[in-house]
This record gives C-alpha cells, sequence and structure tokens, in this order.
C-alpha cells in the first residue's frame, strides 16, 4: 500500500500570461502508515501537490500509482479513490452545508453509496474520532466556535474510513489552544486508526514535534526530504528560502556556539531539555 | 475547472490599448458598436474588419484568448442566423416542406453573425486591456452630468466595481468548495436536472455564506475606514488625458465618418 509520484509535472492555465510551473519533476513514494509534514512557503505548489494524490488535479506530465494502480488509467475508479485518499482542504469549515452535524459528517459515507445505518454508523465513528462532544451532534454546525466546526470538517472526510489522511495548514485561523488541540487529535488519530497521515503547513513548530518525515518543498520543487533532525540541519538553507527551523534548533546551535556541547540535532521541547541538562552536569563535574 | 471564464477578466500587457484613458476606450466602444449597425455594403463590413483587426493587434491580447469569450454566446449566434436565414423573405434558393433560404437571407444571416462576433470582440478588447477599476472610474467621471438629474454616479460605480471585483472571488471560492465536495465524494456532473439541482446543495450553500461573510467584513472594512458615498470624495490617482487619448479620438472619428459616408455613397 503507497502511493507514487512519478516525475510529475503540473502547469497552471498553460499558453497564458497568467502561465506557471507549479510542480516541476515531483518524484516521490508515500509509505503505509507514514506520518508525513509537508512544508512549504505560499505558492510553493505543496496545496497543488496534494491535490494530485486524489486525483482532483490531473498531472500535466507523469503518472501517479495508488497500491500499484495509474490512477490515470481509463475506467479507474476516481471517486473510490477519494474515499480511500481523503483530503481535508484548508479552512474545511467554509464547506458545511447539512442543518445538523451529524447529518454533514454523513454526507461522505453517502456519497460512496452506504445505506442510511452504514453512514450513520461511520459517522458516529467519525464524530468520536475526531473528540466533538455529543450533545452537539445534532446542532446546526454554524453555530459552534471555529476549532469545533474544523473538527467537525475533519469527521466528515474522515468517515469516509480513508487509508490516507491528508490535512491542508489544519491549524490556520486557530488559536495556540485549538492548534494544539487540533495536532494532538491528528496524532491520536495516526496512532489510533492506523492510517498515512499527511500534514501540510508553513509553520515548522507545527510539524517538527509530530511528524516522522518532513518533506519541504520550494518553488514547485522538493528541496528536502528526510526526518525532522536532518533537514532541520539546513536551517540556513531553509531561512534562504523564507522558511524558519523550530525555535529549538536555534536555541541549541546557538548554547553550542557558546561552548556548551549540546545535540544540535534536537527538534522537540523535550529532547532540548534533556540535552541541555545533560551537558550541564558534564559541565559541573 | 471555471478558470476558463473570460467576461470581466484583465490581461496584462504594456500595449497602446492598455495605456489609454478607460473614457476613450468607452467612447470608442461606442461608436464602434454604432457604426456595426450602419454598414449595409461590403465595403463598410470591410472597413470595420480592418479596424477591428488593428485594433486586436495593438492590444497584444493574443487572438485565441478573445475567441474563447464567442463560446458564451454562440446559441445566440445561432439562433439569430437560423432566423435571418430562414425568415428573409426574397429570391429563393433552396426550398424544402416549409423552409425556405433565400439569397437576401443568406447574406443577411452573414452579415448579422459578422455584427454580433465583433460587437463581442470589440467590447472585449475593452475589458481586456482595463482592469475592473479603471473601466468603472471611467464610467463614473463620463457620466458624471447625470448627477444633475439625482442618479447616483459615483455609488453606482462603486457597486459596479465591488460586484467586478468579486466575480475572480467567487468563481475561485466556488472552485474550492465544488473540490472539497468532491473530495468527500459529491457529484456534479451526473444524473438528471433535478438530481443535478439537488447535488447542488452542498455547493450552494457555503458559497452563499461565504458571499455574505465577505459581504459583511467589506461593509466593515468601509466603514473603518469612513466611507461615505461620493460626497466631496477625491481620486488619488484622478483620470487624465494624454495626447495618444487625443489621437485615438481623432482616429475614431475619421473612422466613424468613413462608415457613414460608406453608407450614403454605396
Amino acid at each position: 500500500m503507497s502511493i507514487i509520484l512519478d516525475h510529475v509535472n503540473y502547469v497552471y492555465s498553460a499558453g497564458t500570461a497568467y502561465e506557471k510551473h507549479a510542480l516541476k519533476d515531483i518524484s516521490l513514494k508515500i509509505e503505509d502508515g507514514q506520518f508525513i509534514g509537508i512544508i512549504g512557503h505560499t505558492g510553493s505548489g505543496k496545496s497543488t501537490l496534494i491535490q494530485h494524490l486524489n486525483g482532483l488535479i490531473r498531472a500535466t506530465s507523469g503518472a501517479i500509482y495508488y497500491n500499484g494502480e495509474d490512477i490515470y488509467d481509463k475506467g479507474y475508479p476516481l471517486q473510490k479513490l477519494r474515499g480511500k485518499v481523503g483530503l481535508v482542504f484548508q479552512y474545511p469549515e467554509h464547506q458545511l452545508f447539512e442543518t445538523t452535524i451529524f447529518k454533514d459528517v454523513c454526507f461522505g459515507p453517502k456519497n460512496q453509496g452506504l445505506s442510511q445505518n452504514e453512514a450513520e454508523l461511520k459517522a458516529f465513528e467519525a464524530l468520536r474520532a475526531v473528540g466533538l462532544s455529543e450533545r452537539l451532534w445534532y446542532q446546526s454546525p454554524f453555530d459552534l466556535s471555529g476549532g469545533q466546526k474544523r473538527r467537525v470538517a475533519i469527521a466528515g472526510v474522515l468517515a469516509m474510513k480513508p487509508e490516507v489522511l491528508i490535512l491542508d495548514e489544519p491549524t490556520a485561523g486557530l488559536d495556540p489552544k485549538g492548534r494544539d488541540e487540533i495536532l494532538d487529535q491528528v496524532v491520536r488519530m495516526h496512532r489510533e486508526l492506523h492510517i498515512t497521515v499527511i500534514l501540510v503547513s508553513h509553520s515548522m513548530e507545527d510539524v517538527a514535534n509530530y511528524v516522522g518525515r518532513l518533506i519541504v518543498m520550494n518553488r514547485g520543487q522538493v528541496m528536502f526530504d528526510g526526518v525532522p533532525r536532518e533537514v532541520f540541519a539546513h536551517y540556513q538553507e531553509l531561512e534562504a528560502v523564507g522558511l524558519s527551523a523550530p525555535q529549538v534548533t536555534y536555541l541549541m546551535h546557538d548554547l553550542r556556539r557558546r561552548g556548551l556541547s549540546v545535540d544540535e540535532s534536537a527538534t522537540t521541547l523535550e529532547e532540548a531539555k534533556a540535552s541541555i541538562l545533560r551537558a550541564l552536569q558534564v559541565g559541573s563535574k | 475547472m471555471l478558470r476558463d471564464i473570460t467576461i470581466g477578466q484583465y490581461y496584462p500587457a504594456d500595449s497602446v490599448i492598455h495605456k489609454l484613458d478607460p473614457r476613450t476606450k468607452l467612447f470608442a466602444t461606442l461608436l464602434f458598436v454604432i457604426s456595426l449597425f450602419t454598414f449595409r455594403s461590403w465595403a463598410g463590413l470591410a472597413l470595420a474588419t480592418v479596424f477591428l483587426a488593428v485594433l486586436i493587434r495593438l492590444s497584444k491580447v493574443p487572438l485565441r484568448y478573445m475567441v474563447k469569450g464567442l463560446r458564451a454566446i454562440v446559441v445566440i449566434l445561432l439562433i439569430t442566423a437560423l432566423f435571418n436565414l430562414f425568415l428573409t423573405p426574397g429570391k429563393v434558393l433552396v426550398e424544402w416542406w416549409i423552409f425556405s433560404i433565400s439569397y437576401e437571407g443568406l447574406i443577411s444571416a452573414g452579415k448579422m453573425t459578422v455584427r454580433l462576433i465583433f460587437l463581442i470582440l470589440g467590447t472585449s478588447v475593452v475589458t481586456l486591456t482595463t482592469t475592473p477599476n479603471a473601466l468603472t472610474d471611467g464610467l463614473e467621471k463620463a457620466l458624471r452630468p447625470l448627477n444633475a438629474i439625482r442618479i447616483p454616479v459615483h455609488e453606482v460605480a462603486m457597486m459596479m466595481s465591488i460586484a467586478l471585483r468579486f466575480i475572480p472571488i467567487l468563481v475561485e471560492e466556488t472552485d474550492k468548495i465544488m473540490k472539497a465536495q468532491i473530495a468527500r465524494g459529491a457529484d456534479f456532473e451526473s444524473g438528471n436536472l433535478i438530481k443535478k439541482a439537488k447535488n447542488m446543495v452542498p455547493l450552494l450553500v457555503p458559497l452563499f455564506i461565504s458571499a455574505f461573510r465577505r459581504a459583511n467584513d467589506l461593509a466593515l472594512a468601509m466603514e473603518a475606514r469612513c466611507y461615505h458615498g461620493g460626497k466631496g470624495r477625491t481620486k488619488m490617482k484622478p483620470l487624465q488625458y494624454r495626447r495618444r487619448d487625443a489621437v485615438v479620438y481623432g482616429l475614431v472619428l475619421v473612422y466613424f465618418a468613413g462608415m457613414i459616408a460608406v453608407r450614403i455613397l454605396l
């Protein structure tokens, strides 16, 4: 089970003044069960990239394989693919439309051709998985707070039982508390539902603590692809393209420069703390 | 998906036409449109063709881009052509059952089609080379005399420019919502008319909500900047005629006079 992108190119509005080469020769392999972060500046092509993964955008050239099958083959069931590769857009709460939250979450499974009962069961599980309190389920989605609406929207995709869940900037516009809650929820879903999760973000802090693999996009190309500590080691190059490593990386490099022998590749607060304490102990002995 | 809509879309390029004052372009369009309905002879048609060809050439907008805008009126073109073709009396060329095609019908169908195509192309030269803002600025200034008979020209112009400004935003929004619902398995294509209309609900509800939200935000932002209508309002960049505008006014008038002369003489 995997998604393979083979030399994918995408050109917007070819042949007009607005022509833009949004993706340049992208080749990637996304393995089952991975937790991936895609990072990039606005306009780096990350949103375009993820829309290729469920066939919403058709590559100008190149091929995409889902579980070994070419999704551009004639007769390939794209609608089914979209159930397997669930895509949650930016500000997903803007797509809510039903009279109650529960009905809205049922929309996806119903489109998959499930019966009312089955759809409701899926919706039930999905709303549970995003941690939305049961007393809200039969209210209008428009009465909720921003963070809650977003949970409902994520549940709407989750209810289709995707094998891969892609979230485009799931924390955009949320306050720090809402942001942490959503991210923790995503981590829990990855662990408990055993699904592949792809998290798109422009904030290093968001993804550094969670993902196992980090893909950095710049100008339509993959700039770095590896585990976060490897990627953050290039923090100067990241800065050159308008991104930044997590605060921790800077702190550790500064400490190192001032003579404390800490581990610069620490990416999370916990690791940093442990490393600093260790260095201090060594120093005081 | 929806990116093909060209109405009201500005095509950036560096051309003489782009640089003209919008009022000049509006005036030229008006005369061009009138002139299209004055010609009877082939000479008149030729003159209009040359004028339009020069305009398109000067505008540096690819012809392909303009012709795309014609797709929207194909049906109107067909209906007009057919009515002219079958309902014009005259020397009969072909007759079949109750239908007959006359020589005159053939000619007038042809001319009418050309007129309509020229009409669309001519006006789209203006919309493609003028930003919506410049266009409404031009309209506002050109129609200012109507203030005297209590027509709120500024307010109408403001509404127009907001409406124009919102077309691409709402198109993009529609595209986004559509994609998001397709990602949830929605189907906007198959089924009969009633089913299709029903399938639009997941698109239309979020779109309306978003339109209202945007309108609300915009009104608030305008109020926060003390917008209070057109009274006493000045422009940061007032429209100003330059020499090239005078030249174009002259050329357009010459063209118009030519068309009238051709009509009278030939």
